[in-house]
């Protein structure tokens, strides 16, 4: 009984332990924050974007234990020393002329469809290939896709400097374009947050609505330090996890307004509450400033429109908008003059529970229309050409501003110049000419090196490495439009090389476009938001990146069932041949000689009649063989073929009929 | 050939054998041959197969039309009011363009101007197969002689934006008629349609294409600058003659597939509203069948509408049609009863109208000229038909019409929207004989193969004849004898490359005649007659382009060597001319073979019966004076459409045609049957 008695308390003992040691764990700063920012989008459409970021404290101070952090996360940081590493599902293409493409959101979370990966790894230069093998097959089993694809060197790159500003040459870029996102990613996505999607903002996520969105992409960034030995005091490891998702709330307002939005009609679900492990759990709604009423279109009008959203920011009676609630507190945008600034309203879901759950409420008093800040040039890309030989791949730039002159004016005008990096993939089997890369600007061809401040190659080489062209372009700030066109021939694949559906066209992936002379960030007046880490995020100094499309080049494909046909033809040529041949070598001229003179006499009809009609034919007069003794055998051995044939033939008819 | 060594008798391979057997009996193989060969395309609607979805993707049908009565009846609003406008206004043609394009923005769609001039059809003697080429712009223009084109663009949501649909509606912007109005009508209603449903994974195009410069010069005027770096990438806005928005020039990845969507004016013949199907690109190209397929499928069983392709009409009150059609439904039913599984009679009706089908798929295969703005997709690989539906309706019944084309289309659109490889399933190389029943490459090239298999045995048997009939006479050693014939042999092909360098001038020559200003056709025609004519006779001026042998020395057997040489040249041509262009080679095969095999000087004595030589020698002239393309034209056409109507210039019209559209048939018209035909006259005129 004792000894029970001991044990009891020896467990309570350790119980108690174990909680203390929890809670000196937290101290020692643990962190999972969540968030969800909404943004109404021109186009009638609303933004959601989730953010959840998790750290981990450096390991020689903290250990190897966690109660948040994701256990798998941390394993694979450590394996394959990441430095950094960003991971993205995407489904649907931004539209980067409707959704805006300056904001820190676009600039960070627009991605290309599929799935695009790129990892900076902390292993000396030789290595890196490996720890990126094995690494594309651990997210595989991870996520539940099929990015071990990366693994074969035709499918990823080395980048110099699209990705980060330093080139450390460890840092290797992929992309599967075609890789199909759906629930089955998300849910091991979701797997990494402390609370799944039970409680919390991601108790949000009802499937069907964020997939019937108009654009979906899960994004998981993953920052550590910890190998870094020149830093003393290292940070840990940073897990951030955004989902965003452009939808469409179902109004029946008319086609004016606006549409008005809650949460629970974008999502289907409400918030019960914040995930009991996140220290802040908030939601922002966010208006680009430069809202303007439509009715009023004088520009003094709208002016004193903008001001009214500032005086009435505290209450919610906005002439434009009002919101359900009241929010926690506003936070404005610095404005510079750069760019207008935005407002966020901020809410707390930390006060609300099962039984009064956070609803919040949008809806619109009077219609607007606004647009969204554009990144300085629009770029898209297109095939040129036709026919299954050669093509072209061409990218055009049309500057978006009309006013923005002054933005890169930052140094006098005359020197002003915009500076375009372009980031661009292409598999080997399209391959491009890079020596008949021509610049346009407005319209006119330029002598390409002029324009260009730096250019990294890399051709490809069939079958083991992809081409990749980094190019940084140094454009005039007046130019309106600029066009890159690079032209190439479509290779052949061998037959086993062929992907699963192969007659709809091979991708080329998206051309990553980045501004480097332009950062998008917001800051904001209160220091406060420093300690939130989605408005640090936004507040981020990050350049301004956009994707280009997703290219289908249509490839000559054979005709699947034709191995079937060249076996079939290539036998019968072999068995010609062969035949012929052995018929050749087992013939000995003078014995068919002696044969056929003994023979000469024994024809039979068929025979006598070719041989008239041979000697017709040479223009011989046709002398009738010599008739012999061995004729009338001869004929009767053909009487008794022919008897054979007529009786299976009776035997087959007889056995036709009888089984009919 | 045959054995040099006759005192040796060995026994030659048994291929030998048989193609010395058939050498031998080459008349008789012919005659069979070419009899079966013509047979063989007249039973080809009897051997037809009813089509079938082959792509499993697709499924059309598969879902009900979400198209409702509201998007018809927006889609009749939309059309009352270009019918509004078109009613006020006809000044500068922009209205409807800015109409349609206010349109497509209410909807959130895309949308950009397309400002194309046209492309005047010259003569470009070295552009002949090399694709899509773009032309000489004129140098003057006003704005007025801008065409403009509308393009929206839906982009699907959540799509990735690598392929897309393309919609088209031809529409003439100065004077717009009935028919393309309720055209724009209806695509507008499938375009709202579309721009609310969640299921697209390929973007939509809806070209407006104005029609102003005919309309397949707008739809390839779009499509040369969608696949080029075109004037609307470089440069952002064009101030002048523009629309107020403009900016650039959009595109929306891969084409998958393009309907084109004509309304016909008016129909009086049909109970049913019906639906047109045209397919005939450049040079006989045809889309997959697929396509066809499910436009059929869905209109007669989704829609409701009676579908056609084009035929021949004057084919259908043909007695002759009629008597052979008879005949194979009696032959049917014969062989019915001998063994009821074999079912190939076809009724009476049946077969004339699928003959007179399949002859009209047939000769626009072999024209070559795309049979409507479809034809310019194909130029980019695209496959692409025009559907022309003549409604038959009373003006309040226009929602109702707009209604039922606008589900069929949307149902085409969702199929397409289902597929998830380019069309290749199904068949490329086909015949139809009627919507639903078409007949393959694998059918109908049998009728060719028997047509020009005789060509070579003719031509081994006339070679193999003249070089042997020769020591037969002079008893010349046996070892000169094969340097003697290859020279004869030589003549003889020397004769025939020059007729084909003649043929190639004739060729080039309509670019010159082009040139002059003001001409009619016939003084035109005549020209080119007059000039080949006066080349002709230059050529032969040449001292030994014509074999000079025959004058000094006249061999009886020189003309088989020439006959044997143009038989080998015309099935060389023939045979090249079926991987370009199929149809033509079957149609020219059948012009070319009878007259190639049967052709005999006229003062050879045969000493036949005379009654036998008169017959010989009447069938040999008549055969050669069908030959000559522009008469076997004027009298085909005379036959066709009633010989009133047809006039001495046609001909050069037609020619004309055929090569401002770049069709492989003037080339094969010009450089196979022409060379042949004059060799074929040489022959006739041999003398022996």
């Amino acid at each position: 009984m004792s000894r029970l008695k001991f044990s009891f308390l020896l467990f309570l003992i350790l119980l108690w332990g174990s909680e203390s040691t929890a809670e000196e764990e937290k101290e020692a700063n643990e962190e999972f924050t969540e968030a969800l920012l909404l943004r109404p989008l021109p186009d009638r459409k609303v933004l959601a974007h989730f953010h959840f970021q998790s750290s981990a404290p450096p390991t020689q101070t903290y250990g190897r234990h966690h109660y948040i952090f994701p256990k798998s996360i941390y394993q694979l940081v450590h394996k394959f020393h990441i430095r950094e590493m960003e991971l993205s599902f995407t489904q649907g293409r931004w539209n980067y002329e409707r959704w805006g493409g300056f904001d820190p959101i676009s600039s960070s979370n627009a991605k290309p469809p599929g799935v695009e990966l790129w990892a900076d790894f902390d292993v000396p230069q030789n290595q890196v290939d490996d720890s990126w093998k094995n690494l594309t097959h651990a997210l595989s089993g991870l996520f539940c896709a099929s990015i071990n694809f990366l693994e074969h060197s035709t499918s990823y790159s080395a980048t110099q400097w699209s990705f980060q500003s330093s080139s450390s040459g460890k840092l290797r870029y992929g992309t599967l374009p075609r890789e199909a996102v759906c629930t089955e990613n998300l849910t091991p996505w979701l797997k990494l947050l402390p609370c799944r999607d039970k409680a919390g903002l991601s108790s949000l996520m009802d499937r069907p609505s964020i997939y019937r969105g108009y654009y979906h992409s899960q994004r998981l960034h993953l920052k550590s330090d910890e190998f870094d030995t020149s830093k003393i005091s290292s940070s840990g490891i940073v897990l951030e996890q955004t989902l965003t998702v452009v939808l469409q709330p179902n109004t029946f307002s008319g086609k004016k307004l606006q549409p008005s939005w809650s949460l629970s009609s974008l999502f289907g679900r409400k918030v019960t509450g914040k995930c009991s492990l996140s220290n802040s759990s908030n939601v922002y709604v966010q208006f680009q400033q430069n809202l303007v009423s439509e009715e009023n279109e004088s520009r003094e009008k709208s002016e004193a429109q903008k001001n009214e959203i500032l005086i009435h920011e505290g209450s919610h009676n906005n002439p434009l908008f009002a919101l359900s609630h009241p929010p926690k507190r506003v936070i404005k945008e610095v404005e510079n003059f750069q760019k207008e600034g935005s407002i966020l309203y901020e809410y707390s879901v930390e006060d609300y529970d099962e039984y009064g759950p956070f609803e919040l409420g949008l809806r619109w008093k009077v219609p607007v229309i606004w647009s969204c800040q554009q990144a300085p040039l629009h770029a898209s890309r297109f095939l040129l050409g036709s026919g299954n030989e050669r093509g072209a791949i061409a990218i055009s730039m049309k500057s978006t501003r009309s006013n923005d002159i002054e933005i890169a004016g930052l140094d006098d005008e005359k020197a002003c110049s915009l500076r375009v990096g372009i980031f661009q993939v292409v598999p080997w089997y399209v391959k491009v000419y890079y020596h008949t890369l021509e610049v346009f600007l407005d319209g006119e061809s330029q002598a390409t090196m002029d324009n260009i401040e730096k250019i990294h190659v890399s051709p490809s080489e069939d079958k083991v490495s992809p081409g990749v062209m980094e190019i940084v372009l140094r454009l005039p700030c007046s130019v309106k439009t600029a066009a890159l066109t690079l032209e190439f021939d479509k290779g052949f694949l061998h037959i086993d090389e062929y992907p699963p559906d192969a007659n709809q066209g091979f991708d080329i992936p998206s051309a990553v476009v980045h501004f480097a002379d332009f950062v998008a960030n917001m800051s904001f007046e209160d220091n406060l938001s420093k300690e939130i880490p989605i408005l640090s995020k936004l507040q981020e100094k990050i350049p301004v990146r956009s994707y280009t499309e997703v290219l289908l080049v249509p490839l000559t494909t054979p005709d699947f069932s034709m191995p079937y046909n060249v076996i079939t033809m290539t036998c019968t040529i072999f068995a010609l041949y062969f035949g012929s041949l052995l018929n050749a070598l087992r013939r000995r001229r003078g014995e068919e000689e002696r044969l056929l003179k003994g023979k000469g006499a024994e024809k039979g009809p068929l025979s006598l009649l070719l041989s008239r009609l041979s000697a017709k034919l040479r223009g011989k007069q046709w002398e009738p063989p010599k008739p012999s003794s061995s004729s009338s055998k001869k004929s009767s051995v053909n009487y008794k073929l022919v008897a054979k044939v007529v009786l299976v033939a009776g035997i087959a008819i007889v056995w036709q009929f009888y089984y009919q | 050939m045959a054995e040099t060594e006759p005192a040796v008798k060995s026994k030659p391979r048994p291929i030998m054998r048989i193609s010395l057997f058939l050498v031998s009996h080459s008349l008789l193989f012919s005659v069979v041959c070419c009899t079966a060969g013509i047979v063989a395309l007249l039973i080809l609607p009897l051997l037809a197969k009813n089509t079938y979805i082959s792509e499993n993707a697709l499924m059309p049908g598969s879902a009900s039309p979400m198209l409702s009565n509201d998007d018809a009846s927006d889609g009749y609003r939309f059309y009352n009011r270009i019918m509004d406008l078109d009613a006020k206004t006809t000044i500068a043609g922009n209205e409807i363009p800015e109409l349609i394009a206010e349109h497509i923005k209410e909807l959130d769609g895309e949308v950009n101007y397309h400002k194309f001039l046209p492309i005047s059809n010259k003569f470009h003697p070295l552009h002949f197969f090399l694709g899509p080429d773009a032309g000489i712009i004129q140098e003057n223009f006003t704005c007025s002689s801008y065409g403009i084109n509308t393009v929206g663009i839906i982009r699907a949501p959540r799509g990735d934006g690598k392929e897309a649909i393309v919609l088209v509606t031809p529409y003439n912007s100065t004077k717009i008629t009935t028919g393309e109005a309720l055209s724009l009508g209806i695509a507008y209603s499938v375009f709202s349609l579309l721009s609310r449903v969640t299921w697209l994974a390929k973007d939509i195009i809806w070209l407006a294409s104005d029609s102003k410069h005919g309309e397949y010069a707008a739809v390839s005027a779009w499509l040369r600058d969608y696949n080029t770096l075109s004037f609307g990438d470089l440069k952002l806005q064009d101030e002048m003659c523009s629309p107020s928005i403009s900016n650039g020039f959009r595109r929306a990845g891969t084409m998958a597939a393009a309907l084109i969507i004509k309304v016909a004016d008016s129909s009086m013949e049909f109970e049913k509203d019906n639906l047109k199907i045209y397919a005939e690109a450049s040079n006989g190209q045809m889309p997959n069948l697929d396509l066809i397929n499910i436009v059929n499928y869905l209109a007669v069983h989704g829609q409701g509408l009676q579908v056609r392709v084009e035929k021949i009409w004057s084919l259908l009150d043909s007695w002759w049609l009629k008597i052979l059609g008879q005949l194979l439904e009696l032959l049917g039913s014969v062989a019915k009863t001998l063994n009821p599984q074999w079912k190939f009679g076809i009724p009476v009706a049946d077969y004339v109208e699928g003959s007179a089908t399949l002859a009209s798929s047939l000769y626009n295969q072999a024209l070559g000229v795309p049979t409507g703005p479809h034809g310019a997709f194909r130029d980019y690989q695209v496959d692409a038909i025009t559907m022309e539906i003549s409604p038959k309706f009373y003006s309040s019944q226009r929602a109702l019409f707009l209604l039922r084309v606008g589900r069929l289309i949307e149902g085409v659109v969702r199929s397409v929207n289902n597929l998830l490889e380019k069309f290749h399933q199904s068949f490329f190389l086909y015949l139809m004989t009627s919507p639903s029943r078409f007949a393959s490459v694998g059918v109908y090239m049998i009728a060719f193969a028997l047509l020009v298999a005789p060509l070579p045995l003719v031509a081994t048997s006339l070679f193999s004849d003249a070089s042997n009939s020769k020591p037969e006479k002079d008893e010349i050693s046996s070892k000169s004898l094969p340097t003697f014939t290859s020279w004869k042999w030589l003549s003889a092909a020397k004769t025939v490359l020059f007729v084909h360098l003649w043929s190639a001038t004739v060729t080039l020559l309509p670019y010159f005649i082009s040139k002059i200003p003001n001409s009619t056709p016939s003084f035109n025609f005549l020209s080119w007659i007059e000039l080949s004519l006066a080349s002709f006779l230059f050529m032969y001026a040449i001292p030994g382009s014509f074999s000079s042998s025959s004058t000094t020395q006249p061999q009886r057997n020189e003309w088989a060597l020439l006959k044997s040489v143009t038989i080998a040249a015309a099935f060389i041509g023939l045979c090249l001319m079926s991987v370009i262009n199929f149809a033509t080679a079957e149609i020219g095969a059948l012009l070319l073979v009878p007259m190639c095999l049967t052709v005999l000087p006229l003062r050879l004595d045969l000493k036949e019966k005379p009654v036998r030589a008169f017959v010989r020698r009447a069938c040999n002239v008549l055969l050669v004076f069908l030959g000559f393309p522009p008469i076997i034209f004027l009298l085909l056409k005379g036959a066709l459409d009633g010989f009133s109507s047809v006039g001495f210039g046609d001909f050069w019209n037609w020619a004309e045609s055929l090569w401002a559209w770049n069709s492989a048939t003037y080339i094969y018209m010009c450089m196979v049957h022409l060379p042949c035909w004059v060799l074929c006259i040489r022959t006739l005129l041999h003398r022996c």
